[in-house]
């Protein structure tokens, strides 16, 4: 499996993105300007402040030539997962339903939270244990998941969040303690918590990484 | 376009010249200098470039040993962590611009600090800040400078992708009209691929790239950093400089890439005093001349006049020098990361600074006379025949309980946990965060061999107010202390003096001290100092700030799966205290509380002795055989333990030896204060492994919801909830 981690001016989360791909498969970062996707089997949109955060979190780099060729991707049915400021890009770019908004607190945040994993038959989280909690990281000022309610309650009835805070943990506010969604599809998924950052036992936890290996399962799966 | 008049004796004066100053400018030109030249001496001569009132005391530091690869003189120091690589550090100040416009000061000053580090083609990896405001229980300004400074810091860093791992703050009246904000910035990279910031090659081309150039910052360097605060300074936010996250990103990539491919020869930041200062370093360091065409710079503002284009300090901007066949790719590097690059000027074989404005010369100095002739002061040190500093005013009575005692030093802002500040800030981008703060007394970076980078930053003004040169020996024994405690010997050292104004003889007298401190606890560590700063005339209407030596201290230790935690981890562990226990009231945060005035000196400390200390605690941890250790420092032992108990989550029943003869009062025992003792848990056999070793007194147990501890006839009996909610005092700063 080979996966692109897409690099705008201003990502940040990039590396740990690739590094933790390169623990499931063969993986490169993808500069921004280039359409050529090169077959990439997944795609990840990392962290960070693409554009420097102006106008709004991820607002402009939807519109760049690689984001173009993703959203091709998503059409066709390709794997596309968006961390935080990815997850920002992925909803401006009309990819996955809702918002993210300033937390609540109005003030950037970094917390190791709780997850439940509401969902283990997806592509992203079907390395992990039915009921399972994973900790895992989170940081960012703009996190608050926000839809209309005619919104929230199709994307549960419709089974499209996959992870949800601690309630003791959504520090940012978010609808409904929503952590992860992912799009009618099945194949696009956005979180505001970092994965990425949890794929080493020496600076974290390792849960991480089970979202890294539900993808490389998804797409063995498919393949064979 | 005519040329403006020659300035007067009198201009010269109110851009911080003394006329003698300017008498001798005139003699290096041969003639009065222009506006122009007056312009860029006045800036290369100011304290802040020119470092005239410290430059000879920095002399007598030790900076040499055989991890140095860099020492004091380039963008910053370096030393050799092994396996090919060099950790790249320095500590900087941006204290007038953060008193004045916190926000926009704060994050100029990470933005400053981390540009140091990548000018020397290494990518930072780690901030750590230093701070000091007012009272903020009492003081709103305090509040707003703090809350506006944490916001800055997190502004920049968070959004450049650089983790802030570690810091400090203290809150004392001294600070209350002039804050501190100090920046440490780590790097890492290749030590046979770090460059150097000599300009060299004449006929080669001087390129400038980043931020076009505006009229923001302009005077920074001579107005806000070199003279003391006033009452106007309101009038002075248009000397703070604007910083943009997201064009130094572009700016660091940008850098990086220059410098992998070997594009450039030599690479300078543009700091304070901009163009000016970056082009004058460069070409005095390789002994050549620059021509400088001021007319092809990218201005934000068309019409500004050559002299403002020499000195502003616009942000994020760098100045490199290219052969002239790379010049096309480095401008295509450039292109790529969305950045202006601009090819302004040329190196010369003339030794001189020529500012040119098209085909006009508009300024034509001798580099030697920017850089290497600004005269240096001798200081006139008197030590103060009675006190500087009013003590602060009581909170806790002289006959408050220990458990009172204990509570409240908890709970006081100096103490409290500094969760409510560090969550504000990402610790863990870049993925190489072992220890994320309050895991261990020092931040831990994990290197690509499976080893780890420790770093610490400390300085306790108030005892160094006590006592210059004992009290700053006391910031150096800190800083290893916590290296200790994360398993790593220290490498290196930077620092950053914050001090008031050298001219009045007792400032001149605690920079002497501190320096002399300074200098032999370096020393007897082997902990040479490779880079620093210094910030003097911090003085606001009240007075001077204490006294404030802010070390930074970079270790390395081998596993990073082995360093140390400080928090209690096992039930049934034993606790220890480890080393001298000399305990002392005096400067310490007890004390504080109490309202009790500073004495006139610290004790002795056996600098020898604690190194010992902390070399059997750093093997002990790389051995495996502490579940947990953690320093004794403000608050002393009692506080000690009940950060173990917080930091773990776990509780712990002690019984304290009232230490000495005749033994100290139980206040002593539980709140003195002494460099060199620790608190560490382990099996009981672990811990008479370290005995063999090193004094050790295993004082007591871990486990349960609460802290029971018994010294003498005093007793403390919390619970855990009880010593968090003293603990998280600080929150409420952050609503």
């Amino acid at each position: 499996m080979r996966t692109a981690v897409l690099q705008f001016p201003g990502s940040c989360d990039e590396r740990d993105a690739l590094a933790a791909a390169r623990l499931v498969g063969d993986a490169d970062l993808h500069w921004h300007r280039d359409r050529d996707l090169r077959g990439a089997d997944v795609v990840v949109v990392p962290g960070g402040f693409s554009y420097g955060d102006y106008l709004r979190a991820g607002a402009i780099a939807r519109f760049s030539p690689a984001m173009e060729s993703v959203v091709e991707l998503a059409g066709e049915g390709g794997l596309v997962l968006g961390i935080c400021n990815g997850f920002q890009v992925l909803c401006e770019a009309g990819l996955l339903p809702g918002a993210l908004l300033p937390n609540a607190g109005r003030r950037f945040t970094f917390r190791q939270v709780d997850l439940e994993v509401v969902r283990t038959d997806t592509a992203f989280t079907s390395a992990c244990e039915p009921g399972e909690r994973l900790s895992v990281p989170a940081k960012h000022s703009w996190g608050r998941y926000y839809a209309p309610e005619e919104t929230l309650d199709a994307l549960e009835a419709g089974g499209q969040v996959l992870l949800r805070y601690d309630s003791a943990h959504n520090f940012n506010g978010s609808l409904r303690d929503i952590a992860g969604v992912m799009n009618a599809a099945g194949n696009v998924f956005g979180l505001m918590p970092h994965p990425e950052h949890a794929v080493d036992a020496r600076t974290g936890s390792t849960d991480g990484l089970r979202i890294f290996e539900s993808l490389r399962l998804a797409v063995e799966g498919a393949r064979a | 376009m005519p040329s403006p008049p020659t300035p007067t004796v009198d201009e010269a004066i109110a851009l911080g010249l003394t006329s003698d100053e300017h008498a001798l400018i005139s003699e290096k030109l041969g003639r009065a200098p222009n506006q122009v030249e007056l312009a860029v001496f006045s800036l290369l001569w100011s304290e802040h470039c020119a470092y005239k009132h410290s430059k000879k005391l920095l002399r007598t530091l030790p900076t040499e040993g055989p991890q140095v690869i860099m020492g004091p003189g380039e963008n910053a120091g370096a030393v050799d962590v092994g396996g090919g690589l060099a950790c790249v550090f320095k500590v900087e100040s941006h204290n007038h611009p953060s008193a004045v416009e916190p926000f926009q000061g704060a994050a100029t000053g990470v933005g400053g600090i981390l540009r140091d580090i990548f000018a020397l083609g290494a990518r930072p990896i780690a901030v750590l800040d230093s701070l000091r405001f007012g009272d903020p229980e009492r003081s709103e300004r305090s509040r707003y400078l703090l809350d506006g400074a944490v916001r800055g810091i997190g502004h920049y860093g968070n959004s450049i992708g650089v983790p802030t791992v570690g810091g400090e703050v203290y809150f004392e009246e001294p600070y209350e009209h002039n804050c501190l904000v100090n920046a440490m910035a780590i790097g890492l990279g290749e030590r046979d691929k770090l460059v150097r910031s000599a300009a060299a090659g004449v006929g080669n081309v001087v390129v400038l790239y980043g931020a076009s150039t505006g009229r923001d910052g302009i005077g920074g360097a001579s107005v806000l950093a070199s003279a003391e605060l006033g009452e106007a300074d309101e009038d002075k936010r248009p000397t703070v400089q604007v910083g943009d996250p997201f064009e130094e990103s572009k700016l660091l990539e940008c850098s990086l890439e220059l410098l992998e491919r070997g594009l450039i020869v030599a690479l300078q930041d543009l700091g304070a005093a901009g163009l000016s200062s970056s082009a004058s370093e460069m070409a005095s360091k390789g002994a050549v001349g620059i021509d400088l065409d001021v007319a092809r710079v990218p201005l934000r503002e068309a019409d500004m006049e050559p002299f403002e284009i020499m000195v502003s300090e616009s942000q994020e901007r760098m100045l490199c020098v290219v052969e002239p066949s790379n010049v096309p790719d480095v401008l295509a590097v450039c292109e790529r990361w969305e950045v202006h690059g601009t090819a302004i000027g040329e190196v010369t074989g003339s030794g001189r600074l020529r500012v040119l404005h098209g085909e006009r010369v508009v300024g034509d100095m001798p580099v030697a006379a920017l850089v290497d002739d600004c005269p240096l002061y001798d200081l006139a040190p008197a030590r103060p025949e009675k006190p500087l500093y009013a003590p602060a005013p009581a909170t806790l009575a002289a006959d408050a309980t220990a458990q009172e005692a204990l509570l409240a030093l908890l709970a006081s802002p100096n103490v409290a946990s500094r969760r409510p500040l560090f969550e504000q800030y990402d610790a863990i981008v870049q993925s190489r965060t072992v220890r994320r703060p309050e895991e261990c007394d020092a931040a831990v970076l994990l290197l690509p061999d499976g080893g780890a980078i420790a770093a610490s930053i400390d300085g306790n003004g108030r005892r160094v107010a006590a006592d210059p040169y004992r009290g700053t020996i006391g910031a150096v024994l800190e800083c290893a202390s916590n290296l200790a405690c994360a398993g790593a010997e220290p490498l290196g050292t930077t620092n950053c003096l914050n001090f008031g104004n050298p001219e009045k003889p007792h400032i001149a007298w605690q920079l002497v001290e501190a320096v002399r401190g300074l200098g032999d606890a370096c020393r007897a560590l082997d902990a040479p100092i490779v880079g620093g700063n210094v910030s003097l005339y911090n003085e606001g209407a009240s007075g001077p700030i204490y006294p404030t030596p802010v070390v930074g201290m970079v270790g390395r230790l081998p596993d990073a799966s082995r360093a140390g935690r400080t928090g209690f981890v096992q039930e049934g562990d034993a606790v220890a205290i480890v080393g001298r226990r000399e305990p002392s009231l005096a400067a310490s945060e007890l004390s504080r509380l109490r309202g009790e005035p500073l004495p006139d000196r610290l004790d002795d400390v056996d600098v020898a002795d604690v190194r010992a200390t902390q070399e059997a605690i750093r093997d002990a941890v790389r051995d495996g055989l502490l579940s947990s250790v953690h320093d004794v420092a403000e608050g002393g032992l009692a506080v000690a333990l009940a950060e173990c108990c917080l930091a773990g989550g776990i509780g712990a029943r002690a019984e304290l030896p009232q230490a000495g003869e005749p033994p100290v009062a139980p206040s002593v025992a539980l709140f003195g204060e002494n460099p060199g003792a620790f608190v560490v848990s382990g099996h009981p056999t672990a811990l008479a492994q370290l005995a063999e070793r090193v004094h050790l007194d295993i004082v007591g147990e871990v486990g349960g919801e609460s802290l029971h501890v018994i010294c003498g006839a005093a007793g403390i009996d919390s619970s855990l909830a009880e010593l968090h909610a003293a603990h998280d005092s600080l929150r409420r700063f952050f609503p």
